[in-house]
């Protein structure tokens, strides 16, 4: 199935061979942390990067002092002059931003692994620090006349007729998926009900104590049809950080190395941010499809390998989507994959999003995604798989994406 | 559709690019770009043909005529543009031409939609300044 996956359409392009990748294997997550999750953090984005960024470098085992890179997303209120400057440290070597909402949370990865491999820097953080709940929240249509302004010139053909909220962009890719896939309300629902049953196992978890049932997820609210309340991520504020150094050194340090298999991005023909409508099909997701082409290039491995996946999950169609797009399931049948919650709850043939995911641990934009892969592969996980060696996390898509795979 | 007053309204961005897109709206007009080197229609504007690069463009006129490829429907007052009362339906059309473009839809319920739904352009006066293409449903003659 994986070669007729492959000669799909990917043969056409000429890569670099695989042993000119200098991230596989040579680098590696060394540290995690995160703040708590909320509906109001009750201070400032600012503080909670930091807090967060302290959290991993205890959890590394390292001094502030030995911090030489950053990498931020573009999205982020915070920037390096300020976190410099907050946290005390005196010299920055590398630091660079990563654009496209969701999509830059694994590319803040391979932006840091490309740095440690290529000697720029020795430990780079990457973050994000977000009040997307009790600040400026993305589910309400802000002062959009300016968010329209160039670059931004394609939210000018949605924006007018109404079309200005994330669940409404997701939508209109939804209904056309359902459409061409014969794909149900309940089969979306087992998805939401299953990220849900992990997140009550997560004490971290803004879901944590509340489960849900198919019938929950049938009766909640409509938003924008055909995605309902429970179809839709929770609104957080919080902040992540993640350090990123060679697997040499990281085997010196506190915890069991995640060692960087594959660290991708891709944007492929027509893709835009959010409004990839003009292509000549919108229920495939090209650059998803690209970035898990890359990644298993680079790695070396497929998708049978893979124990754990935390697939981004703004909404839960996209889980479905990505599974067909990297490969573990044939085009059109992820839904039916997700029928019945057994394949991909925790025990399952791929276990999805085991901390609660976005849907119902957090959105703090796909860095709690890669925290929880990290914990999967160190088995520290509250929804812990079994032998983890290979975890695999993917980035905010429908935009220009980005996609990680780790082993033990 | 029914718009909200005092709700401030969205308006495209116009540029260089794509000014004749949007300015052809006030003469009731849909147009799109056609390479005049290789036939392309193209639509969003764009300074080149993506397929063969030239930037020899000209406007053509649209038929107006389309066909639903994708919709939603907005339920949720807050999470909804609060300038346009819900429940209000935006289409994701296929025009004759071959390229697609993102609009409202009036006159239909929700329940009456389906993809495959024959539409046809009409123009929709929303302000002195902003004029919008909009669909109807169209009767097919059999």
């Amino acid at each position: 199935m994986f070669d007729q996956y492959l000669s799909r359409r990917y043969q056409k392009f000429g890569r670099p061979d695989p042993s000119a990748y200098l991230i596989k294997d040579k680098t590696a997550i060394a540290g995690i942390g995160a703040t708590e999750f909320s509906k109001n953090s009750g201070r400032s984005e600012l503080q909670m990067a930091c807090e967060a960024i302290i959290d991993a470098v205890e959890d590394a085992g390292l001094k502030m002092e030995q911090i030489d890179g950053l990498v931020k997303f573009a999205m982020d209120y915070t920037d390096e002059m300020h976190l410099v400057s907050a946290l005390g440290i005196k010299d920055l070597a590398f630091f660079a931003e990563c654009g496209w909402g969701g999509g830059a949370c694994c590319s803040t990865i391979s932006h840091a692994a490309a740095a440690v491999a290529t000697g720029m820097a020795k430990y780079v953080v990457c973050y994000r620090a977000m009040n997307e709940r009790s600040g400026r929240r993305y589910g309400r249509v802000p002062g959009v006349e300016t968010v329209m302004a160039a670059p931004n010139d394609h939210y000018g053909y949605i924006m007018p007729y109404g079309l200005a909220v994330p669940p409404s962009w997701v939508a209109l890719f939804g209904t056309r998926y359902m459409h061409d896939y014969n794909v149900t309300a309940e089969q979306l629902g087992w998805v939401s009900v299953v990220l849900r049953e992990h997140a009550c196992m997560n004490p971290e978890a803004m879901f944590y104590g509340v489960p849900a049932t198919l019938e929950d997820y049938m009766a909640s609210k409509m938003i924008v049809e055909p995605l309902r309340l429970y179809d839709c991520c929770v609104d957080s504020d919080g902040a992540c950080a993640i350090i990123v150094t060679t697997t040499e050194r990281a085997k010196d340090l506190k915890q069991t190395p995640a060692v960087i298999m594959g660290a991708v991005q891709g944007i492929a023909e027509q893709g835009e941010m959010m409004t990839s409508l003009y292509r000549p099909k919108i229920s495939l997701l090209p650059e998803v499809w690209y970035a898990g082409q890359e990644l298993w290039r680079v790695s070396g491995v497929t998708p049978k390998d893979v124990d754990v996946a935390q697939f981004y999950d703004a909404f839960s169609p996209l889980i479905p989507m990505q599974m067909e797009e990297y490969g573990f399931v044939e085009e059109g049948e992820g839904a039916l994959f997700c029928e019945g919650g057994e394949r991909i709850r925790i025990g399952g043939e791929l276990p999805c999003n085991t901390s609660g995911g976005h849907l119902s641990e957090a959105y703090i934009h796909g860095m709690n995604l890669i925290n929880e892969a990290v914990r999967q592969v160190r088995g520290t996980s509250t929804g812990q798989v079994d032998d983890v060696e290979i975890s695999l996390v993917t980035g905010g898509l429908g935009v220009p994406t980005s996609a990680i795979l780790l082993r033990r | 559709m029914e718009y909200v007053k005092g709700v401030p309204l969205l308006r495209p961005y116009i540029d260089y690019d794509n000014q004749e897109f949007w300015l052809a709206h006030r003469e009731e007009k849909l147009v799109f770009q056609k390479c005049t080197y290789c036939g392309k229609i193209i639509h969003r504007p764009k300074p080149m043909c993506p397929a063969c690069l030239s930037t020899d463009m000209e406007w053509i006129e649209s038929t107006g005529l389309g066909t639903i490829y994708s919709w939603t429907t907005f339920v949720y007052d807050r999470a909804a543009y609060p300038g346009i009362r819900v429940p209000y339906i935006v289409v994701l059309v296929e025009m004759s031409e071959g390229v697609r473009l993102v609009s409202n839809i009036e006159d239909v319920t929700s329940e009456e939609m389906y993809i495959g739904m024959p539409v046809e352009v009409f123009f929709d006066k929303v302000s002195d300044d902003l004029t919008l293409p909009k669909f109807r449903k169209r009767k097919v003659k059999k």
